[in-house]
C-alpha cells in the first residue's frame, strides 16, 4: 500500500509539473521555475512562524505568495533596472533564499523545518501522514489530497485558459492585438508554478519540482512538433518517471526523489539520442542522400 | 563596538580563517562571474554548483576515504561534464539553453542525492560529514580549507590576467575572435574550467544553492557602476570581498547565525541598490533623466509655440494668454503654466499684466527649435521622398534632439533654405 500512494503522489507531482512545464520551456523560462522553487522558502518560514504547524493551506498561501513576488522581482529588475535577465533571476532567487535561511536560523528553535528537507524532500514519509477523520476513518495521506486538490485546480486552469496560454506562449504580439491581457495570463502561470511547487516540496523537494517541470517537457519537445501531444508526452514521461524512480529508489536504498530525478534524466537522454525525427543517432541517416 | 574592535584585531585564528577564507572565495568568484555574466551564461554557475554532488558521492563511493582532494577532483569532474553537457545538448539540439541548464542541474543533483543517500544507508559509518558539501559550513573554516582557497584564488587571479585579453573578446565578440585565429573552443573550455574551480572550492563555503549568488551578483553589482571591464572585474572583486568580511562578522557577534547566507544577503543588498541608484544606469537615475527630458520638450515647445504666435500678427511684442498656447497644442493647463513659471525663472519668457512673452533670449530659442523642425520637414521631403504631410510627426520628436553640429550640416546639405515644405518660412 505503501508504495501505491509514493508512487501516486510522485505521479500528481508529476503531472501538474510536466503540465506547467511545457509552458515554461516554450517561453524560455526554464529557470524561473527553478528559481521559484528555491524562492519560495522565507514565504514557507513565515507561513510556519505565523501559524506554529506545517499545515499546508497557510503554507500554500505563504509560498504562493512568494512565488508571485520572486516572477514580479525578476520582472522588476529586467524591465526597469535593465538587469540582464538571467543574472536577475540568479541575483533574485539567491537572496530571497539567503533570507530563507536566516530566517530559519534566527527562529532555530520555533521552526521545524531545515533546507535539505526544502532542497530534497522526502517522498517516503508520504504514507506516515494519515488523514484520519473524527470517525476514525482513514483516507489515506494528507499529502495525497493537497496534490489531488492542485492537480486538480491545474488541469481546470490549462484547460480553460488553454487558448490564452497557448497564444500567449507562442506569439505574445497578437495575444495582445486581440485583446489577451499577457501580463495577467504570465502571473497566473507563474502563480500556478508557485502553488505546484509549495504543494509538492513536503513530499518531493524543490530539486525534484525543477526536474519535473524541465525534463518531461524538454523530452516531449524532442519527440513532437504538435503542443497538445507534447502536453500529453511530458505528463506520461511524468507518470512513468515516478513508477521506474521509486523502484529504482528501493532497488538501491536511495531516495525516491533522487531517483526519480535520475529516471527524467534517463528518458531526455533517451529521446535526445533516438527520437524518429530530432534523435542526434537517428536524424543522421536523414541527412544521407537518396540514392535514384 | 567591543565586537567590532574584537573582530577587526584579527586576534582570534577563527576569525582569521573565516574571514580571509570567505574573502578569498567571494572575491576570486566574483571575477569569473564578470565573464559569465558578460556571456549571458550566469546561470550555469548554478547546475555547476548542483552537478559536483554526484562527482563527490562517486568519488567517495570509488576510493572509500574522504580525502579532501580526492572529493574535489570528483567534484571537478562532474562539475566540468555537466558544463559539456549544456553546451552538447544546445548545439546538437532544438532544446534552448535554459532548459538545459535547468536540465542538468536537476537530473545530476538528483543522481547526487540518489547516491548520497545510498551511501547514508549503506551502514558506512566514514560517509558522515558528505552532506557538507551541500550547505556549507563557512563559519568552521579551518587552516587547510583556508590553504585550498587561497591556492584555487591566486590560481583564477592570475589566469584571468594572462588570459585577460583573450577571455574579453570571447565576451564580447565571439565571431570576431574566431576569425582573427584565436582558439575559442579552448577560450570556453578554460573558461569553463575556470567557473567549476570557483564552484568547486566555493560551494563549501556557502553551499550548492547560494554558490550561484557569489558568481552571478557581485559581477551585476558591479556592471550597474561602470562600462570598462578591468574596471568591473576590480569593483565586483572588491563588493564580494566587502560582503565576505560583512558576513563573517555578523556571524561572529551571533554565533548563531550562519556565515554563507549572511554574504549572500549582503551583496544582493549592494547589487539591489546598485540597480537602484547606480549613476546613469540605475533605475532611480533612469527616472530622472526621463523627467528631465520631458520636462526639456514642455519648455521648448511652449517656446515654440510662443515663437509662432510670435510670426503672426501682432508680432514678437505682444504679450500672448495662455488659452492662445493652448488652441495650437494641447497641453494639460497646469504643466503649461507650470512650464511657462520656469521659463520665467530662466529668463526666456516675460509676464506681463495682459499675458505671457518672450524675451529677446526666449526669442532666440523659440526661433531656434522652429528652424530645426522646419529644416527636419525639408529634408524629409526632399531627401527621403516623404509627403509633406507625413513629416510633422517625425519632425516634432527630432527637433529637440538634433545638436548645433548636425543643424550646421544639414543648412549646407539643404543649401540655407528659406521655405519649408508646407511654404513657411524658416527662421
Amino acid at each position: 500500500m505503501n508504495a501505491f500512494w509514493i508512487i501516486l503522489t510522485g505521479s500528481l507531482v508529476a503531472t501538474c509539473c510536466s503540465l506547467l512545464g511545457c509552458y515554461l520551456i516554450l517561453r524560455r523560462m526554464a529557470m524561473v521555475g527553478d528559481a521559484i522553487s528555491h524562492a519560495v522558502l522565507p514565504g514557507i518560514v513565515i507561513a510556519f512562524l505565523f501559524t506554529g504547524s506545517r499545515d499546508s493551506v497557510p503554507m500554500l498561501i505563504g509560498a504562493g505568495l512568494l512565488g508571485v513576488l520572486t516572477t514580479f522581482l525578476i520582472e522588476f529588475f529586467h524591465r526597469y533596472a535593465r538587469v540582464q535577465a538571467d543574472a536577475s533571476i540568479g541575483v533574485t532567487f539567491t537572496w530571497l533564499f539567503a533570507i530563507g535561511i536566516i530566517l530559519i536560523s534566527v527562529f532555530a528553535g520555533q521552526v521545524d523545518l531545515d533546507q535539505d528537507c526544502v532542497l530534497y524532500g522526502e517522498i517516503a514519509y508520504v504514507p506516515l501522514d494519515l488523514w484520519i477523520t473524527e470517525g476514525g476513518l482513514s483516507l489515506g495521506p494528507g499529502t495525497v489530497w493537497t496534490l489531488g486538490f492542485v492537480t486538480i485546480l491545474i488541469i481546470l486552469f490549462i484547460t480553460f485558459g488553454y487558448k490564452e496560454l497557448f497564444l500567449t506562449a507562442f506569439d505574445p504580439a497578437f495575444a495582445a492585438a486581440i485583446g489577451i491581457s499577457t501580463t495577467a495570463w504570465y502571473y497566473s502561470l507563474m502563480t500556478a508554478v508557485s502553488l505546484t511547487t509549495v504543494a509538492s516540496f513536503e513530499s518531493v523537494g524543490a530539486i525534484l519540482v525543477v526536474a519535473l517541470l524541465v525534463a518531461p517537457p524538454a523530452t516531449a519537445y524532442l519527440l513532437t512538433d504538435k503542443f497538445k501531444s507534447m502536453l500529453l508526452i511530458s505528463v506520461l514521461a511524468g507518470i512513468i518517471a515516478s513508477v521506474a524512480g521509486y523502484y529504482l529508489a528501493v532497488w538501491i536504498d536511495g531516495s525516491i526523489a533522487g531517483a526519480i530525478a535520475t529516471v527524467t534524466g534517463i528518458e531526455f537522454t533517451l529521446a535526445f539520442l533516438f527520437s524518429p525525427t530530432r534523435g542526434i543517432l537517428l536524424k543522421r541517416k536523414q541527412l544521407q542522400p537518396v540514392q535514384h | 563596538m567591543n565586537d567590532f574592535l574584537e573582530f577587526f584585531s584579527f586576534a582570534d585564528a577563527n576569525i582569521r580563517y573565516v574571514t580571509l577564507g570567505s574573502v578569498l572565495l567571494a572575491s576570486s568568484s566574483a571575477v569569473v562571474g564578470c565573464f559569465t555574466l558578460l556571456r549571458k551564461r550566469a546561470l550555469v554557475g548554478d547546475a555547476v554548483a548542483h552537478a559536483v554532488l554526484p562527482g563527490v558521492c562517486l568519488a567517495f563511493i570509488l576510493s572509500g576515504t574522504k580525502n579532501p582532494f580526492i572529493l574535489l577532483l570528483g567534484a571537478f569532474i562532474t562539475g566540468w561534464i555537466s558544463l559539456v553537457t549544456i553546451d552538447f545538448i544546445t548545439s546538437r539540439s532544438r532544446i534552448k539553453e535554459d532548459t538545459a541548464i535547468g536540465l542538468v542541474l536537476s537530473v545530476f543533483f538528483g543522481i547526487g542525492i540518489l547516491l548520497l543517500t545510498a551511501i547514508q544507508h549503506s551502514g558506512n559509518a566514514a560517509q558522515s560529514g558528505l552532506d557538507k558539501f551541500l550547505f556549507g559550513k563557512a563559519a568552521s573554516l579551518v587552516g587547510e580549507d583556508l590553504i585550498a582557497f587561497a591556492i584555487v584564488a591566486v590560481l583564477l587571479l592570475v589566469t584571468t590576467i594572462i588570459f585577460y585579453k583573450e577571455l574579453t573578446l570571447l565576451c564580447f565578440d565571439q565571431a570576431y575572435a574566431k576569425t582573427i585565429g584565436f582558439p575559442v573552443r579552448l577560450l570556453e573550455l578554460l573558461l569553463t574550467t575556470l567557473t567549476v574551480f570557483a564552484v568547486v572550492v566555493g560551494i563549501q563555503a556557502v553551499g550548492v544553492v547560494l554558490m550561484a549568488a557569489m558568481l552571478i551578483t557581485p559581477a551585476a553589482a558591479a556592471r550597474f557602476w561602470t562600462d570598462k571591464l578591468h574596471l568591473m572585474l576590480v569593483l565586483a572583486a572588491l563588493i564580494g570581498a566587502f560582503s565576505g568580511v560583512a558576513g563573517a562578522f555578523v556571524s561572529y557577534t551571533a554565533p548563531a547565525m550562519p556565515t554563507g547566507p549572511w554574504i549572500v544577503l549582503i551583496v544582493s543588498m549592494i547589487a539591489i541598490f546598485s540597480f537602484a541608484f547606480a549613476p546613469k544606469k540605475g533605475w532611480v537615475s533612469r527616472l530622472f533623466r526621463q523627467r528631465r527630458n520631458k520636462t526639456h520638450i514642455l519648455e521648448e515647445n511652449l517656446l515654440k509655440l510662443m515663437y509662432q504666435l510670435g510670426e503672426k500678427k501682432p508680432g514678437f511684442d505682444a504679450p500672448r494668454q495662455l488659452h492662445e498656447l493652448l488652441e495650437r497644442r494641447a497641453i494639460p493647463q497646469k504643466e503649461a503654466k507650470a512650464g511657462l513659471k520656469r521659463l520665467i525663472k530662466q529668463g526666456y519668457v516675460e509676464r506681463t499684466p495682459e499675458g505671457w512673452k518672450l524675451s529677446s533670449q526666449g526669442q532666440r530659442r523659440g526661433e531656434r527649435v522652429v528652424r530645426l523642425h522646419r529644416l527636419w520637414e525639408l529634408y524629409l521631403t526632399q531627401y527621403l521622398h516623404l509627403a509633406s504631410d507625413h513629416v510633422h510627426e517625425d519632425a516634432e520628436t527630432i527637433e529637440h534632439i538634433i545638436t548645433p553640429e548636425l543643424e550646421q550640416k544639414l543648412m549646407e546639405e539643404l543649401g540655407f533654405p528659406v521655405m519649408d515644405p508646407h511654404s513657411a518660412r524658416i527662421p
